[in-house]
């Protein structure tokens, strides 16, 4: 700890970190533009000048900046000082000199970085008489617009895109007062992250492009603190609304989870929300097979009666955790399933069991920033939890941080700790069947069919225990350096869908542990609450579930489409009988055949939690009231139970948590405030902000009386903008973020505890596993010959972070940017069938035929097939045949450079 | 005595008359700096006779080299993991004295860079050469070529244990290459834009490691200060700095030109003497002493002597010592503005004030000269100088560089801005 | 890999050129420079084609190679003519004329700065200091420096290019 004095006042600061960084954690205002709290410091902007002294006696002082000073104990600046504020003034006056005067209609406008950096440092009248500089824009795609004439020059798109996500098709162009920041050519951008510049951009060069197809301003959305449905690590959201339609998702920070960035999937993902083909009205089937819309009672009714034998519940790892419960209650655990296939809940379970184990440590997505080794076993995590991925590219820059220390490189002096270091990184293993996107900075890769994968974690597990002399193949350099690194970390998870890979991975833990080391054990499950549904411990398998079912077996399926999880001959059997209600948000297959379907909520309309990876489980609070007869899936179970007339009703979503959390995990009830927490005791918390617009208007056409305000027993928060935004008492429940004088997201800093770190009022989630169990064992593993065969494949199930999510790929910008169907072989394969690139193959004889890919790190034997981009054959035989299709003619698509990259 | 006892740089290059071959730089004693070093001195004796000659930076910051040098030496030894780095940018407006060195001298640049890849352990070199300098660049490579075959370069060079390869890097252009740290980016194969420092190069310059950057003329210097002694070389300047100093001169005298003087010379004998006076009919107004991005010295300074120390305390620099003359048929306004044109187009768009500031100051000099400046077009400029000119506002040295000529010219000159605005025309063209 | 046989339109001598440079450096990018003035020296200029096909041989983006190639100034993305003329505005060739001199070769050739004559002989454009100040004012045609040069001289000297 250093003591720093700002225009006289004595504050505490970090020794060596940066003195913008120590300003803003206390506060204080201090504009900037090119630092970036995750990024670090380059000094390109000129913004944030201060004055900095000799000693006392100085009083002239030197001008530098705060982003590239090291704060040092007794040091004496001033923020206040009239040279200091006329030089920032000055700078954005130069940067004023091109930028437009649009911002009425720019679509940054209110939530400005420059704008409110220009009026904080009091510039206001344009002396320059020059033309402005202007540019054409590039089509960058279906996520991202472009308005270059807005940019300021601050490298920030750049530096994030390059050098944080390792994207490599955005550039600066040029060089003097004639820079441009773009790709070689219009084209989508490739990075899965390229979503993260419409928050990293300061100004409106970089915008969210569905958003800015029904467009409102920050003011006039209405939001509340959220989590990402896009997959397993729960990103915290804020998802926001207006007119009763999801306008966007921005990043919520979590100084443990996601941080500052969010992957494309989840900013761009929940447009679902809004499809024309949600369900709105309660429905039954009638004998011709079409549905009846409108009748709610009459739905009910026919659903408790088709029901009234005695149903099994269907959960779903896309509901929320009390959803699952209301289901779980509704009909008996022994009823419940937990609605994953048998194998992957088999992998969840065992991956639960590891996590609970004594010495195991589940880390944080900061904690995996920390790591500087890290074997990835068998799961592509670029593609099935990118944001995952962000935090492992971080990861291999340890080994730079620890360089720059030895060299002194300060190191939040980012340019100086990249060039030092050079492309020096730490350990990243990656072993996985085909080329991942993260391969680039992987110090080394293994490819290998799933056997093989769990063999080669054996190895690993045997060259942990005793190292083989001289050997240097890829499982003795793993086990090398995760026995000596600080920090090493396994991550595996379910996408392979094998059970024995989770264990391999698992036994790398503990011959870790055996050695005196950290064992660190990160598993990635499928989807948002995929943990939380697992920990319910539904009793009946999917497949017995479903034999049941087609036995005749009446079931409630909540939010689930059962063709995603299991064979598509099963389903259809289970769902021949007329006892089957499914409650869900938007058609798909499942829904067209139910009895009776009812409509429920998504995320965005209701409250709720969902458990992530590490067993956090998060609180989600309704951002609008559903429209029509949507409504939170446990208010339908309620009236079921009712109908019923089981004991289990429920009349608010508070007496669902508290039963919730009194039979399963009492933590849920601290995870977030409850529904009668006020602010100072009185305010409720606004969705709304103070400024928003239009209250009396935006129902003029239904009546031009204001509506009174819609009150919510089920939540602290308010649907309107009277209220306190408690950012200082609880991290859970701020509803947007804004500071005096900071109307864009770099306000954040006003809500944590220092620049980057915790929020004031805490970061939110709690953990639902805690690892104090028995010691862990080994598995024990056999070993299984794989046997081959011509034309017939082993099924390596790919993952594509566009398409092989259920949900999001209901999102129309996801799906404009998901591949064309696809199958992946490698090239020996490919030329034994006598098959190119771009040609096309029948998988098993269908009729629809699929582009061939080819993949140089794919093993001989194995196809790799893309989950939601194909007609899956889900846990099946686990082999398919494959057939040439001379007539196939390849749909061309700019995504297949991406997912070959690498 | 021989001519190279008082013109170690170019003194071989008068003597023979034009292009000083390799058997013309051996006979005249060329190489035997280098032999002497790797075979009998230390590197740190070598770093210490330099920092005993008191030899500056040729380059414009006048740096002392040998102190430099000492920075890099105690980093690890490693074979190869250094590097030195010869700044053949040349490209600062009315400078002209390394292409003369490289295109008659080109020996005397090898030699200097082994001595100084030696002295701080470097076992690879690099001339980073301007691309513009074509000519230079033939000799150079074959300069090159014929010190590989007599084994001045490659391994074990004079028999000892000393390995040097030297490369040459042809610049793609852009005067903010010059700069080291961008030089280092461009050497690198980037985007020639400034690095921060620290970390200096000495600790972490080219691919991360140890680096020295030194120039041209600075590294021509070493040999003779290994073969004669540090007394010598100081003994040659006339004032507190050391050596000789090549001056050049460019506008309108009647002979431009350049000469290898003592350190030291006075401006008045370089105009008047060496350059031939100015050409009939025209009036000395000013100097920009040490090339563009230098203060204006007017007739008060033009008794002064050409060193580091005096010419900075009459408030300019000495930079690269090759001067540019401002006669009065001149608009200094036009001149201020031809200056800034180059600057602006030379930034390298990286920080604020450089990159929106200097096209400002552009256009606001266009409009003065071109009858449309306003009222308060001085104050602007003004405060334009001063918040983009001060070390420290803005990345590099580029635009404070950039500002010194125009807080100079508006100081001396201040009349002529005031009559563009006033009268709203240019006294100098003719209407 | 054979791949990049097949879609590089980079000339064998283009490519051992390449490799020579890359033999010495850490990287292949770090030859980016290299690559762009010698495939430059062999086809005038840098078209989007011989930009994509060199990023490939340098196994680098052409997103990061282009962002080089725009920062120099003797690294033509555009077409240029058979021979390049370019003229000296620095300072010392201004205080020599340089002003008046390019006037008279945009007369001269009757192209402005920027552009390329009809029969695609000469490409002008200005350029900084040539680091001849003695021999003001100077302009440089293709690799061959010339000054103090005089209106009168340019018919002779422009004859010299075909
Ligand atoms: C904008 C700018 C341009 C420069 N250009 C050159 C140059 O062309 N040649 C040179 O030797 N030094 C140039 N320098 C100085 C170098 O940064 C560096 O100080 C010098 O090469 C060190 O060599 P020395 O110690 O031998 O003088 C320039 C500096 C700046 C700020
Ligand atoms: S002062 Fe700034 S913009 Fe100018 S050359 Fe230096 S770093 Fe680049
Ligand atoms: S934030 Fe400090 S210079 Fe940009």
């Amino acid at each position: 700890m250093a003591t720093i004095h700002i225009d006289g006042t004595a504050y505490e600061a970090k020794a060596g970190e940066n003195l913008l960084e120590a300003i803003l954690s206390h506060h204080l205002d201090l504009p900037y533009f090119c630092w970036h709290p995750s990024m670090g410091s380059i000094g390109a902007c000129r913004q944030c000048a201060i004055i900095t002294y000799a000693d006392e006696t100085d009083t002239r002082g030197r001008l530098g900046m705060a982003c590239m000073t090291s704060v040092t104990d007794g040091m004496r600046i001033s923020v206040q000082a009239p040279l200091a504020k006329n030089f920032r003034s000055t700078v954005i006056e130069w940067l004023m000199e091109n930028h437009p005067h649009d911002c009425p209609v720019c679509e940054e406008g209110g939530e400005c970085h420059l704008q409110d950096m220009t009026v904080m440092t009091g510039h206001s009248m344009r002396r320059y008489r020059g033309t402005k500089r202007t540019w054409q824009n590039q089509n960058l795609g279906p996520f991202i617009g472009h308005e270059m004439n807005r940019c300021i020059t601050c490298y920030r798109c750049v530096r994030f895109y390059d050098e944080y996500a390792g994207g490599s098709d955005l550039a600066a162009f040029g060089s003097r007062g004639r820079m441009y920041f773009g790709r070689f050519e219009d084209g989508a951008l490739e990075s899965e992250f390229a979503g993260n510049l419409v928050e990293v951009c300061p100004t409106g060069v970089f915008t969210d492009k569905p958003f800015a197809q029904s467009y409102s301003r920050k003011w006039d959305l209405q939001s509340a603190p959220s989590v990402c449905v896009g997959c397993a690590v729960g990103c915290n959201v804020f998802p926001a609304e207006r007119y009763g339609e999801l306008k966007r998702i921005t990043n919520r920070y979590h100084g443990e989870v996601n941080g500052y960035f969010l992957c494309d999937r989840g900013r761009f993902g929940s447009h679902f929300v809004n499809h024309e083909k949600r369900i709105r009205h309660a429905g039954v089937r009638t004998r011709d097979g079409e549905y009846e819309f409108g009748d709610m009672k009459n739905a009910i009714k026919v659903a408790s009666t088709a029901l009234s034998k005695g149903a099994i519940g269907i959960g779903s790892p896309r509901a929320s955790f009390e959803n699952n419960f209301a289901l779980r209650e509704l009909v008996g655990a022994e009823n419940f399933c937990a609605g994953i296939y048998d194998t992957e809940l088999e992998i969840v379970n065992t991956a639960l069991d590891v996590m609970s184990k004594k010495g195991i440590v589940v880390p944080t997505l900061k904690q995996v920033e920390e790591a500087d080794a890290i074997l990835v076993l068998g799961e592509d995590i670029a593609n099935t939890s990118s944001r995952l991925a962000l935090s492992v590219r971080q990861a291999v820059r340890t080994k730079s941080f620890a360089m720059a220390t030895d060299a002194n490189i300060p190191t939040w002096q980012d340019a100086g700790v990249r060039g030092h270091a050079q492309s020096e990184k730490s350990a990243l293993f990656i072993a996985t069947p085909a080329a991942t996107r993260l391969d680039g900075i992987a110090t080394q890769t293994a490819s290998g069919s799933i056997s093989e994968l769990v063999s080669i974690g054996s190895a690993i597990c045997r060259r942990i225990e005793k190292a083989t002399p001289n050997s240097d193949d890829f499982a003795e350099l793993v086990a090398d350096s995760l026995r000596s690194a600080r920090a090493p970390l396994i991550v595996t998870g379910s996408s392979l869908e094998s059970v024995e890979l989770v264990q391999a991975a698992a036994n790398i833990c503990r011959a870790l542990q055996d050695q005196n080391q950290t064992s660190s054990f990160l598993f990635v499950p499928a989807e948002v609450n995929t943990i939380g549904v697992a920990l319910l411990g539904g009793r009946m398998s999917l497949s017995s579930a479903l034999q049941k079912m087609s036995e005749g077996h009446s079931a409630i399926v909540l939010e689930n489409d059962l063709y995603f999880r299991a064979p598509a001959t099963s389903v259809d059997q289970a769902l021949e009988s007329n006892n089957v209600v499914v409650l869900d948000t938007l058609e798909n297959r499942t829904v067209e055949q139910a009895s009776v379907v009812l409509p429920a909520a998504t995320y965005a309309e209701q409250t709720g939690s969902f458990v992530n990876y590490e067993s956090r489980a998060q609180r989600f609070y309704q951002v609008f009231q559903p429209r029509d007869e949507i409504s939170p899936a446990w208010t339908w179970l309620s009236r079921l139970a009712e109908a019923f007339g089981t004991e289990s009703s429920w009349d608010s979503y508070a007496s669902v948590l508290e039963q919730c959390a009194e039979r399963t995990f009492s933590q849920l009830k601290n995870i977030a405030p409850s529904s009668d927490y006020r602010i100072d005791t009185t305010s409720r918390i606004p969705r709304q902000t103070h400024r928003y617009s239009g209250r009396t208007a935006m129902n003029a056409q239904v009546n031009i009386h204001e509506p009174k305000a819609k009150v919510d027993p089920d939540t602290p928060f308010s649907y309107s903008m009277e209220g306190q935004n408690p950012g200082d008492q609880n991290g859970a429940t701020i509803p947007y973020v804004w500071s005096p004088g900071w109307n864009s997201n770099q306000s954040v800093f006003k809500f944590q505890q220092e620049v980057a770190g915790e929020l004031v009022g805490g970061d939110p989630g709690l953990r639902l596993i805690e690892p104090n169990g028995a010691p862990l064992e080994y598995f024990d593993l056999g070993t299984s010959e794989v046997s081959r065969k011509d034309g017939v494949f082993e099924v390596i199930p790919l993952h594509f972070v566009f398409g092989s999510d259920e949900m999001s790929n209901k999102s129309w910008p996801i799906q404009a940017r998901a591949p064309a169907p696809f199958v992946l072989l490698c090239e020996q394969d490919a030329d034994a069938l006598e098959v190119k690139a771009k040609m096309g193959v029948r998988i098993d004889g269908e009729s629809e035929s699929v582009e061939i890919r080819i993949d140089t790190r794919l093993p001989s034997g194995v196809v790799g097939i893309p989950r939601g981009l194909v007609e899956f054959p889900p846990n099946g035989t686990g082999r398919v045949q494959l057939s040439v299709d001379p007539d196939f003619v390849a749909r061309s698509s700019g995504d297949a450079e991406v997912i070959a990259k690498g | 005595m021989s001519l190279q006892d008082t013109k170690p740089l170019i003194g071989r290059v008068q003597e023979v008359g034009g292009l000083v071959s390799l058997s013309d730089y051996e006979s005249g004693g060329g190489y035997a700096a280098a032999k002497k070093a790797l075979t009998q001195m230390t590197p740190t004796e070598v770093i210490d006779l330099v920092r005993e000659a008191n030899l500056r930076g040729r380059g414009g910051a006048g740096f002392p080299t040998g102190v430099k040098w000492g920075f890099a030496k105690g980093e690890p030894q490693t074979p190869g993991y250094k590097y030195l780095v010869c700044n053949g940018d040349e490209m600062e407006p009315g400078t002209f004295k390394d292409r003369y060195l490289i295109e008659f001298n080109p020996h005397s640049l090898i030699e200097g860079m082994i001595l100084g890849s030696y002295a701080i352990g470097a076992e690879k070199a690099y001339v980073f050469l301007r691309g513009e300098y074509h000519e230079p660049n033939r000799q150079l490579v074959r300069a090159i070529g014929e010190a590989r075959e007599k084994n001045y370069l490659g391994k074990s060079i004079f028999g000892s244990d000393f390995n040097l390869d030297l490369r040459i890097h042809l610049s793609g252009g852009r005067y903010i290459c010059g700069e080291e740290t961008a030089l280092l980016n461009a050497l690198e194969g980037k985007r020639g834009q400034p690095r921060y420092k620290p970390p200096f190069p000495p600790a972490s310059g080219a691919w991360g490691r140890p680096t020295i950057v030194n120039n041209v003329e600075t590294l021509c210097n070493v040999p003779a200060i290994v073969r004669n002694g540090a007394q010598w070389y100081q003994d040659l300047g006339l004032t507190e700095d050391s050596g000789t100093k090549i001056y050049g001169i460019s506008g309108r005298v009647k002979q431009p030109g350049l000469w290898e003087l003592p350190m030291g010379t006075p401006i008045r004998e370089l105009v008047d003497v060496h350059a031939g006076g100015m050409q009939k009919g025209y009036k000395l107004r000013g100097i920009l002493p040490g090339g563009a991005s230098t203060d204006y010295l007017v007739e008060e300074h033009f008794d002064l002597p050409m060193d580091y120390k005096t010419i900075q305390e009459a408030g300019s620099r000495m930079g690269t010592g090759t001067m540019i003359l401002m006669d009065d048929s001149i608009c200094p306004v036009d001149m201020a503005r031809n200056l800034q044109h180059f600057f602006a187009q030379e930034s390298c768009g990286f920080c604020t004030p450089c990159r929106e500031g200097l096209p400002w100051v552009e256009d606001l000099l266009a409009d003065i000269e071109n009858g449309k400046g306003e009222p308060g077009d001085l104050e602007l400029l003004e405060q334009n100088a001063q918040y983009i000119g001060a070390p420290g506002n803005t990345f590099c040295l580029h635009a404070t560089g950039a500002i010194e000529p125009l807080q100079s010219a508006l100081k001396y000159f201040r009349e002529d801005f005031e009559h563009h605005i006033e009268h709203k025309n240019c006294p100098y063209r003719a209407y | 890999m054979s791949t990049v046989a097949l879609i590089s339109p980079l000339s064998d001598a283009e490519r051992s050129e390449i490799e020579a440079e890359v033999a010495h450096l850490p990287d292949r990018e770090s030859a980016a420079i290299d690559a762009l003035m010698i495939v430059q020296k062999h086809r005038g200029w840098i078209s989007d084609e011989s930009l994509s096909a060199i990023a490939k041989f340098l196994e680098m983006s052409p997103a990061k190679l282009d962002g080089i190639a725009t920062f120099y100034n003797l690294i033509h993305r555009q077409r240029v003519g058979r021979n390049v003329v370019m003229v000296c505005d620095s300072v010392s060739c201004y205080v020599m004329g340089a002003d008046g001199l390019a006037q008279k070769v945009q007369d001269h050739l009757g192209i402005k700065f920027g552009e390329t004559t009809p029969d695609d002989c000469f490409t002008l454009l200005p350029i900084v200091c040539l680091g001849a100040c003695d021999r003001a004012p100077t302009m440089i045609v293709n690799e061959d420096l010339y000054g103090p040069v005089k209106e009168e001289d340019l018919a002779e000297v422009f004859s010299r290019y075909t």
